[in-house]
C-alpha cells in the first residue's frame, strides 16, 4: 500500500518536471524566433472595469491590426494579460511579474493615477517601458512611461478657460479621493482665482461611495453656477442617478466632466446625462478618415452597441506609437526605443489627428475638443482647438499656475 | 430649515438602506449565531435578479409594461435569493453549526465564490437598472426635493419590518423558531423539526438580503462587488444594535446612518466614515453587548 503511493507520487513529480520543462521550451523558442510579447495591465474586475475593459479591448484591437498586417519588424505581436483589479497594489505586484518574470518587452496598462504611480517605480527599476493611455493630472515625467492620454494643459485648462469665457462663475469641485481629483482640483483653485472667480466648494467620495446624498446637499447649499466633476468609476452612475431623483438636469446643475466618455455615457444613461458639458481630445463622432475606420473596426470586433472613447482611442494610438518607435529604432531594446523618442519624430496619424510624442516630456501633442452629451449618448463637438496642443505636464508656461507653485502630490 | 429637513430626510433614507441590507443578517447572524459573510453577496445576486427581470421585461412585453418590472422583481429576487440561501444551508451552513469560525471561513469562501461566478455570467463590467417611471424624480416641497425612489425604500423597508415582526413575534413558526434558538434540546423535546426551522429561518435571512437587493439597484451601479459596499455597515447595525434584536438593528441602522449623514454635511466623506466607526467604538466599550440583549433562562448567556 505505502509503495504504491510512493510509485505514484514519483510518477506524479516526473510528469510535473517534464511538463514544466516542455512548458519552457515552448516559449523560449517562440519568444525568439518571429513573436514578441508585450504585457497588458488592466482592472478587469473592481470598481475601475467599467473604464479599463474599452483601453484594454482597443489595445487588442490594435495588436491584432498590426499582426494582421505582418507585424512589427517581421514579428507578429503577443501579449499577456493580466488584472490590475482596482487595487494600485496588485497593479504593482502584476507590473512586476510582466517585467520581471515574463521578461515582455513593453506593458500597456494602468488608468488611475494611483496605479500609475505604484506602478512607476518597478518600470524605473527594471528599465522597462509603461504606455500609459488616460487623461491625467501632470505634473510628473518618468523616463520609463510615455503618457498618450491629455496633460492638464490639454484638458483641464482648457475647459476652465472654456467655462469661464461662457460666463460661469461659481464653480464647485466634486471628485473620488485619490490623487488625480486632489491634483486637478488645486490646478482648477489657482485658475479660478486668478480669473477673479470663486470656488464655492470642493468635495472628495471614497472610491466605493454608493450614497452621495449629504454631498449633493452640500451642492444645493453652496449653489454654484457649474459642478466640475472628476469621479472616476462606478461613483459617476450613483452620483448622477442621484442627482436625477432630485430632478436636477443640466439646466439646474451644468456639470463639467473630466472623466466621462462615452462608455461612461453608456453606463450612466445618456438621458440623465443630456446637454452635460465633458472635455477630451476624441470623440467618437470626431470627423476624420481615420477614425471611421477604427470605429468601424472597434464595433465590428466587439459587437454593435459598443462605442469608442478618448482612452480608448489614446490606447489605440500607443500600440501604433511603440510599433513607430521600435521600427524607427528597428530594435525592441528599452534604450533604443527611448532614445528615438528623444528625438521628438515619433508621430502617428491617429483617429483624433496627429499626435507627436514629444521628445523632452514623453507626453504627446493633441487637439483639445470640449464636448456636449447628447440625447442619444454620443458625444458632439461644441468648441475644439485649431490645432494640436503642446504638452506640459508641470504647467510652467502659465503665470498663475507658476505663480500658485503647484506640486505634485505624492 | 430646508437644510435641517435635508438632513433628517437624508438621514433616514441613509438608515433606511442599511436597515434593509441589516434586516437579513438580524436574522442569520442576530438569531442564529452564524457569521454569514456571503451576506453582500445574496444582495447582490437580488440586485442582479432585478437587472435580469428588467431585461426580460424589455425583450418580451410591450413599453407600457416596462415600469411593472419592478414588481415583478421584488417576489423573483425574493424566491431566488431565498433557495439559494436555503440551500447553501443544507449543504454548508448547517454542518458547522456551533463552530462559528469555521463557518466563518467557509461563507467567506461561498463569498469569493458568488462573486466569481457574477463576474462570468454577467462580465466585470457593472450594469445599470433603469429606474421605473413612477420612482423617477421627486416631489419638492419647502425648497426641499424628497425623491420618490428614497420614499420608496423607506416605504418598503417599513412594510418588511411590519411583515418581518408578524413572522417572528405573532405567527407560530415564528415561535418555533425563537424556540429552537433559544433552547435547542428543549425545542426538539417539544416536538419541533428543529432542521427544518434552521433551513427556513437561514432562506428567509437570505431572502431579505434578495429584497435590499432590489433596492440597492436603483441607486447605483452593479457589479459583482456591490455586496461588499454594504455588508460592513450592516454588520456593524446588527452589533450596535445587540445580536437578536430586531429593534436593536433598527436603531443600530438609525444611529449608523444619522450620524454618517451629519458628519458628512459638518466634515467630508471619508472623515464622516471615521467618526461613525469612533462612535461605535466608543459605545461597544461601554456596552459590548449593544443596545438591547436578548433576556434568556439559560444559564451560558
Amino acid at each position: 500500500m505505502k509503495k504504491a503511493f510512493v510509485k505514484i507520487l514519483a510518477a506524479l513529480t516526473t510528469f510535473a518536471l517534464l511538463s514544466s520543462l516542455l512548458v519552457g521550451c515552448g516559449s523560449n523558442s517562440g519568444g525568439s524566433a518571429d513573436t514578441v510579447t508585450v504585457g497588458l495591465l488592466h482592472s478587469l474586475t473592481g470598481p475601475m472595469a467599467i473604464s479599463e475593459k474599452s483601453v484594454r479591448d482597443a489595445e487588442v484591437l490594435a495588436i491584432e491590426e498590426i499582426n494582421a498586417a505582418g507585424g512589427v519588424l517581421g514579428n507578429q505581436i503577443k501579449y499577456i494579460e493580466e488584472d490590475g483589479a482596482s487595487q494600485p497594489s496588485t497593479f504593482a505586484t502584476k507590473a512586476e511579474k510582466l517585467v520581471g518574470q515574463d521578461k515582455v518587452v513593453t506593458v500597456f496598462g494602468c488608468w488611475t493615477s494611483s496605479s500609475r504611480k505604484a506602478v512607476k517605480s518597478v518600470f524605473e527599476d527594471y528599465s522597462s517601458l509603461l504606455w500609459y493611455p488616460v487623461q491625467y493630472e501632470g505634473m510628473e515625467q518618468s523616463p520609463n512611461i510615455i503618457y498618450t492620454g491629455a496633460a492638464p494643459n490639454q484638458q483641464i485648462v482648457p475647459a476652465i478657460e472654456y467655462l469661464i469665457e461662457q460666463g460661469y462663475k461659481k464653480f464647485f469641485l466634486l471628485g473620488s479621493d485619490y490623487v488625480f481629483p486632489r491634483t486637478a482640483n488645486m490646478i482648477i483653485k489657482a485658475q479660478v482665482s486668478a480669473a477673479g472667480l470663486e470656488t464655492v466648494g470642493e468635495e472628495y467620495a471614497a472610491m466605493d461611495q454608493t450614497d452621495f446624498a449629504a454631498i449633493i446637499s452640500k451642492i444645493e447649499a453652496a449653489k454654484p453656477d457649474v459642478i466640475v466633476n472628476t469621479l472616476n468609476g462606478t461613483g459617476n452612475v450613483s452620483f448622477f442617478k442621484q442627482m436625477s431623483e432630485k430632478n436636477y438636469d443640466a439646466s439646474k446643475y451644468m456639470t463639467m466632466s473630466f472623466s466621462i466618455a462615452e462608455e461612461e455615457v453608456a453606463a450612466i444613461g445618456a438621458d440623465i446625462l443630456k446637454d452635460h458639458m465633458v472635455s477630451w481630445n476624441y470623440y467618437q463622432t470626431t470627423d476624420t478618415p481615420e477614425n471611421t475606420k477604427f470605429v468601424a473596426a472597434y464595433k465590428a470586433k466587439f459587437g454593435n452597441a459598443r462605442v469608442t472613447s478618448d482612452p480608448a482611442e489614446a490606447a489605440y494610438d500607443a500600440v501604433y506609437l511603440w510599433k513607430a518607435a521600435v521600427e524607427k529604432a528597428g530594435s525592441f531594446d528599452i534604450d533604443k526605443v527611448l532614445s528615438v523618442i528623444k528625438t521628438g519624430e515619433i508621430s502617428y496619424q491617429a483617429p483624433e489627428g496627429k499626435v507627436t510624442i514629444n521628445g523632452e516630456n514623453q507626453h504627446l501633442s493633441k487637439t483639445v475638443r470640449i464636448g456636449k452629451v447628447g440625447s442619444g449618448g454620443l458625444i458632439t463637438e461644441v468648441f475644439s482647438t485649431s490645432s494640436a496642443v503642446a504638452p506640459d505636464p508641470y504647467l510652467t508656461t502659465y503665470d498663475w499656475a507658476v505663480a500658485a507653485n503647484i506640486k505634485p502630490l505624492e | 430649515m430646508a437644510q435641517f429637513l435635508n438632513t433628517v430626510f437624508n438621514g433616514l433614507s441613509l438608515s433606511s438602506i442599511i436597515l434593509l441590507t441589516s434586516l437579513g443578517l438580524a436574522i442569520t447572524f442576530g438569531l442564529m449565531r452564524v457569521i454569514n459573510m456571503a451576506h453582500g453577496e445574496f444582495v447582490m445576486i437580488g440586485a442582479y435578479m432585478t437587472y435580469l427581470t428588467q431585461r426580460i421585461f424589455m425583450a418580451a412585453l410591450p413599453g407600457s409594461l416596462f415600469s411593472m418590472y419592478y414588481f415583478a422583481a421584488i417576489p423573483i429576487a425574493f424566491v431566488v435569493t431565498f433557495l439559494l440561501g436555503s440551500f447553501m444551508e443544507w449543504a454548508v451552513i448547517s454542518r458547522l453549526y456551533g463552530r462559528e469560525i469555521d463557518s466563518l471561513l467557509a461563507t467567506c469562501g461561498i463569498s469569493l465564490v458568488l462573486q466569481q461566478a457574477a463576474r462570468h455570467i454577467f462580465g466585470a463590467q457593472g450594469v445599470n437598472v433603469t429606474t421605473p417611471k413612477f420612482l423617477s424624480g421627486g416631489i419638492t416641497i419647502g425648497g426641499c426635493t424628497f425623491s420618490y425612489n428614497r420614499l420608496f425604500i423607506m416605504l418598503f423597508v417599513a412594510l418588511i419590518l411590519f411583515a418581518m415582526w408578524f413572522v417572528i413575534y405573532r405567527s407560530n413558526f415564528g415561535k418555533q423558531m425563537r424556540a429552537v434558538m433559544q433552547n435547542r434540546p428543549m425545542a426538539q423535546c417539544m416536538g419541533i423539526n428543529s432542521r427544518k426551522a434552521d433551513n427556513l429561518t437561514f432562506g428567509i435571512g437570505s431572502g431579505l438580503a434578495g429584497l435590499a437587493g432590489c433596492s440597492v439597484a436603483l441607486l447605483g451601479s452593479i457589479d459583482a462587488g456591490v455586496g461588499q459596499n454594504y455588508i460592513v455597515n450592516s454588520f456593524m447595525a446588527v452589533v450596535l444594535g445587540g445580536v437578536g434584536k430586531l429593534l436593536g438593528t433598527v436603531l443600530g441602522s438609525s444611529i449608523i446612518g444619522f450620524s454618517g449623514i451629519t458628519a458628512e454635511s459638518f466634515t467630508s466623506s471619508s472623515i464622516a466614515k471615521a467618526i461613525v466607526l469612533l462612535i461605535i467604538i466608543l459605545f461597544l466599550q461601554k456596552r459590548p453587548q449593544g443596545l438591547f440583549t436578548i433576556r434568556s433562562r439559560s444559564l451560558d448567556e
